[in-house]
């Protein structure tokens, strides 16, 4: 480990073991927050008497489902908005507003439109995740280099050849940008969803237990679905600064 | 020329969005969806009314108390971290982490720390604020090139001239672009919080509507909330292109 990376985990941990004292001293109220060790303990329990699993898995299913339709369609409207530069110049103000423009605000309008159900809460993830696909797919294929093409025509290779053996090979590190903001995207925006309102949910839980006052389990489903997001967040940041730095060796 | 192709695209786009809303109140129906001109026609009765300023007022109020303290925390953290290498090294990944959680968990705990009123709201918006602030200060500070500070002393500069003339210039346009994101995922921090738990804000007059089954009133403050936020970040854009105009 570097020296650096030594300095940030002890940081962590000096945070979270003062958080600790803190509650345990009885500076912090206990009403307020609870110790992070019995969050722990509190989510271990809470995990082992299984009630939570079916909660968990529609949860993350939905943000599986979410992510996995940005991402397709994502890519494909991307290739499309590519093949035709009159369209995408015309897009391009939109797409540099979208992430500016608060969509989540449209979910009670979806709730109008499809009913309390799942499937507000998934499409309205996918309206957030989506655009983010598109735009990386766009960056990719913008810096595809135009020697492969040349190399396309010299070997007389086909379209799709061109497409799947130069082209996507090329854009992939930017298309993996966009695979990681779309996770990312359309888990904040499920939790959020089943935060505000759903029928069910992990967020629907959390703000159940601050309803209940029931502080040690909302406290910990918190550091249940902040620990997930962190894990494959930070997870899918370390593979994309693998390719990134691939892609710089490769170049030089 | 560009200009004026430029206005005919967002034109169109405007447009587009117009007939899709329309075809979508086709296929919705009257009552779940309304279309387009009814529901300008009930936006423009609706912002005459005392409830609407009133709400539009909390609102504004909560975003313009959290956008200082965004700010103001967010460009502190973004200054220290750029110019102090090993805190910034340490501290990055942290920030990054923290600005792809989903804050919104984190909102009860906001509730328990400053209660239900303007300060919880306030408190959770620049919540959202200061990372992207922090983080695109930082990066604004590390990406001057030693280039300028070399020139500056080259040039015999004194440390506020260095400061004035050509540290601050080189990193004005990732500042703004921070400022703009950061205006922007505040806004968004408000509305959630007022959309949760809160008897005052658009936000809560969006969940309001909603539950008394009103959708024009709902779709109507959506809209105005999108073109309130569509404008402000146009106008910071061009603020960020009029300060950087090589790209």
């Amino acid at each position: 480990m570097t020296r650096i990376a030594t300095i940030r985990l002890i940081v962590i941990i000096a945070a979270i073991a003062a958080l600790e004292l803190a509650c345990r001293t009885g500076l912090i109220d206990h009403r307020i927050v609870v110790p992070p060790s019995e969050m722990a303990a509190t989510l271990i329990r809470i995990l082992a008497s299984g009630t939570i699993t079916g909660d968990i898995a529609r949860t993350l299913g939905m943000i599986a489902i979410a992510a996995l339709v940005s991402i397709v369609f994502g890519f494909a409207l991307g290739l499309l908005v590519h093949a035709t530069p009159r369209v995408r110049q015309a897009l391009d103000p939109m797409f540099a507003t979208y992430y500016a423009v608060p969509i989540f605000i449209f979910y009670p309008v979806l709730i109008a439109i499809f009913g309390l159900s799942l499937v507000p809460i998934v499409l309205i993830a996918i309206a957030t995740a989506i655009v983010a696909m598109i735009i990386a797919t766009l960056n990719g294929l913008d810096r595809v280099p135009r020697v492969l093409s040349k190399v396309a025509r010299v070997h007389r290779m086909g379209k799709l050849a061109t497409a799947i053996r130069l082209q996507l090979p090329a854009a992939a590190p930017y298309l993996f940008t966009g695979i990681k903001l779309a996770v990312s995207y359309a888990f904040i925006a499920v939790i959020a969803s089943e935060f505000i309102l759903a029928p069910v949910g992990l967020g629907r839980d959390i703000a159940d237990a601050y309803a209940d006052f029931n502080n040690p389990r909302m406290y910990a489903l918190m550091l249940f679905v902040l620990v997930v997001s962190t894990v494959v967040n930070m997870t899918l940041h370390a593979l994309d600064l693998h390719w990134t730095q691939q892609r710089g060796r490769g170049a030089s | 020329m560009s200009a004026m192709r430029r206005a005919i695209d967002t034109i169109t786009i405007v447009i587009v969005l117009l007939l899709a809303w329309q075809a979508l109140h086709q296929i919705a129906g009257e009552t779940a969806l309304p279309g387009p001109l009814p529901t300008l026609s009930y936006l423009t009765g609706l912002v005459q009314t005392s409830r609407f300023a009133d709400n539009a007022a909390a609102t504004a109020l909560s975003f313009a108390f959290a956008l200082m303290l965004a700010y103001a925390i967010g460009l502190t953290i973004g200054v220290w971290m750029g110019a102090h290498y090993l805190s910034g090294a340490v501290g990055e990944p942290i920030l990054v982490a923290l600005y792809s959680l989903p804050k919104i968990t984190l909102y009860p705990v906001v509730l328990l720390i400053f209660g239900l009123g303007i300060s919880g709201k306030v408190a959770f918006g620049a919540l959202h604020g200061i990372l992207p602030v922090a983080l695109l200060t930082m990066a604004a500070i590390r990406n001057i090139s030693p280039v300028y500070l070399k020139s500056a002393r080259t040039m015999k500069l004194s440390q506020a001239q260095t400061v004035l003339t050509v540290l601050f210039p080189a990193m004005l346009p990732e500042i703004v672009s921070g400022l703009r994101i950061g205006l922007t995922v505040t806004l968004l921090g408000v509305l959630l919080a007022e959309m949760f738990a809160s008897k005052q804000g658009l936000g809560f007059l969006i969940m309001n509507a909603m539950s008394l089954l009103q959708n024009e009133e709902m779709i109507a403050v959506a809209v105005l909330l999108f073109a309130f936020a569509a404008l402000a970040n146009a106008l910071l854009l061009w603020a960020e292109h009029h300060w950087h105009p090589r790209v």
